[in-house]
């Protein structure tokens, strides 16, 4: 053992330093199955706390779905626990295949391949498709799994200005003369919750010559009329070459993500592809559930048309309340409030009201973009929205913050 | 050469990391603790630099602290003589 007590003295002073950044992030035990109402341990040893969950990617409400739970049991009866393998030696069973097949056919592509998650996806489609004659032109807002997939990439890094055509038309232009070139964006920022102008950088991509990636993780089974994601809600299915996204937020919940998109691209990742040749193949009960799940989706709209309503009457009313909210359609809400402690502040009162949510500051969001992210789900009901409001509106009142706008905002507690 | 140098990188990074044509930074402004370019953008800066010298900078020069300013940047360039 070589443990000594330089190593850990240097962890613990790393360890402090991230407490001092006012950056230590604290788990929070819950006590009950994922849902609109969760009880939750908080701080470690106080009594279990019933609150409405309005901080889970639970957007369809089918992580605790009971036909999603019962599929899960029969996956795990008839295909077992565990394939104690990875994909291309024993790990592939029928219901993978028949996974893959549906979200291809959900997605409206060509070919969908299976990886342990969206990090993994992220982490390895570049590198199997570019190199370093190629270009990666990011938005400069993307996922952070998608910057470690670019890391990970040998291909000429550029990046254009958040949702700015034009400084993407500049980097399109300045690498006319490299072999391979693939705009890189998210269909939804996580943080805003806004959405990518996948018509426009289409329209580019086709000016210019290049391939577009979309990671559709805050989309994919409920944007658009059919939930398709972002690709359907810009109307440019079809012409998206490769969508990555998750099985962990509105499809159910647990895990597991893909690489959908052009046939050759798929089948290039079951050949290189690391974080699927390395990394065990996703569990039966998962995959199981999932089929599950991309049937229900696909025999009714009705979850999304729950959640659309319910964003829409969310931020309506919020907006009624006199919150600042970043306008938009999805059901990421962002309650800007600029000061990160603020934010924390009011994150904390909010959950005393029983109303779970999560202050993010900077190095999460830009300096003094500090605020609450809402988010909405199809498993919300109407009284779990206007509790949710009207304790808003009741913390928003103590601080003083209704009807300002940034700048008054920013006067009163500063960045 | 150090003003034009200045004015050069200050340009850039308006152009390059600024949303807002009126912001306004100067060769001290701190561009990554204060979050105007990002740890991972800087990759671009970082090219920029290269391309536009014709020099290679090795990556255990290419610290966020060398980048956190014009100034940094400059002090930096010097050591490859075309500061």
């Amino acid at each position: 053992m070589a443990y000594s007590n330089k190593a850990r003295d240097f962890f613990s002073n790393e360890l402090k330093n991230i407490n001092t950044a006012g950056t230590f992030k604290e788990e929070r035990y819950i006590e009950s199955p994922q849902g609109a109402n969760i009880n939750v341990e908080f701080p470690v040893g106080a009594k279990p706390k019933e609150v409405l969950n309005f901080c889970a990617n639970n957007y369809l409400g089918l992580s605790s779905h009971p036909e999603v739970i019962e599929a899960a049991h029969q996956g795990l009866n008839e295909r077992g626990y565990g394939m104690s393998s990875v994909r291309f030696i024993c790990g592939t069973q029928d219901i993978h295949k028949e996974l893959e097949t549906k979200l291809t056919k959900f997605l409206g592509t060509e070919d969908t391949i299976l990886f342990p998650s969206c990090m993994d996806a992220n982490a390895g489609v570049f590198d199997v498709v570019l190199d370093k004659e190629d270009a990666m032109i990011s938005d400069r807002l993307v996922h952070a799994s998608i910057v470690d997939g670019m890391r990970l990439c040998k291909a000429q890094l550029y990046n254009y200005k958040h949702s700015n055509m034009d400084h993407l038309e500049e980097k399109l232009k300045e690498t006319q003369n490299l072999r391979l070139r693939m705009i890189i964006t998210d269909g939804v920022f996580s943080m805003d919750g806004d959405i990518a102008k996948l018509d426009e950088i289409c329209d580019l991509a086709e000016k210019y010559d290049a391939m577009v990636m979309v990671d559709d993780s805050h989309a994919t089974g409920f944007m658009g009329k059919n939930g398709r994601g972002t690709h359907e809600h810009c109307g440019v299915i079809g012409r998206i070459d490769i969508i990555t996204t998750t099985l962990g937020k509105a499809l159910g919940g647990a895990s597991g993500g893909c690489v959908s998109g052009r046939k050759e691209i798929v089948d290039l990742c079951r050949q290189r592809a690391r974080p699927y040749l390395f990394s065990n193949t996703m569990p039966p009960v998962i995959v199981a559930a999932a089929n599950k799940v991309i049937d229900l989706i696909s025999k009714t709209t009705d979850r999304r048309d729950k959640l659309e309503k319910n964003t829409k009457y969310f931020r309506d009313k919020m907006t009624a309340a006199g919150f600042d909210i970043r306008e938009g359609v999805h059901p990421i809400v962002p309650i800007m409030l600029y000061n990160a402690k603020l934010a924390q502040d009011m994150a904390r009162d909010l959950y005393e009201e029983g109303i779970y949510v999560i202050g993010f500051s900077f190095p999460v969001v830009p300096k003094g973009q500090a605020r609450i992210r809402v988010q909405v789900s199809a498993a919300h009901e109407k009284e779990h929205l206007d509790k949710a409001i009207a304790a808003f509106t009741k913390i928003g009142a103590k601080y003083q913050i209704l009807g300002k706008k940034k700048d008054e905002i920013i006067a009163q507690y500063g960045y | 050469m150090s003003d034009d140098l200045k004015k050069l990188i200050i340009d850039y990074v308006k152009k390059e990391y600024l949303d807002d044509d009126s912001e306004e930074i100067d060769e001290s402004t701190q561009l990554i603790s204060s979050g105007i370019v990002d740890s991972f953008s800087m990759v671009a800066l970082k090219t920029f630099l290269e391309k536009k010298f014709q020099i290679s900078i090795p990556d255990e020069k290419a610290t966020t602290e060398a980048f956190d300013s014009v100034n940094n940047m400059i002090n930096l360039l010097k050591e490859f003589n075309v500061a």
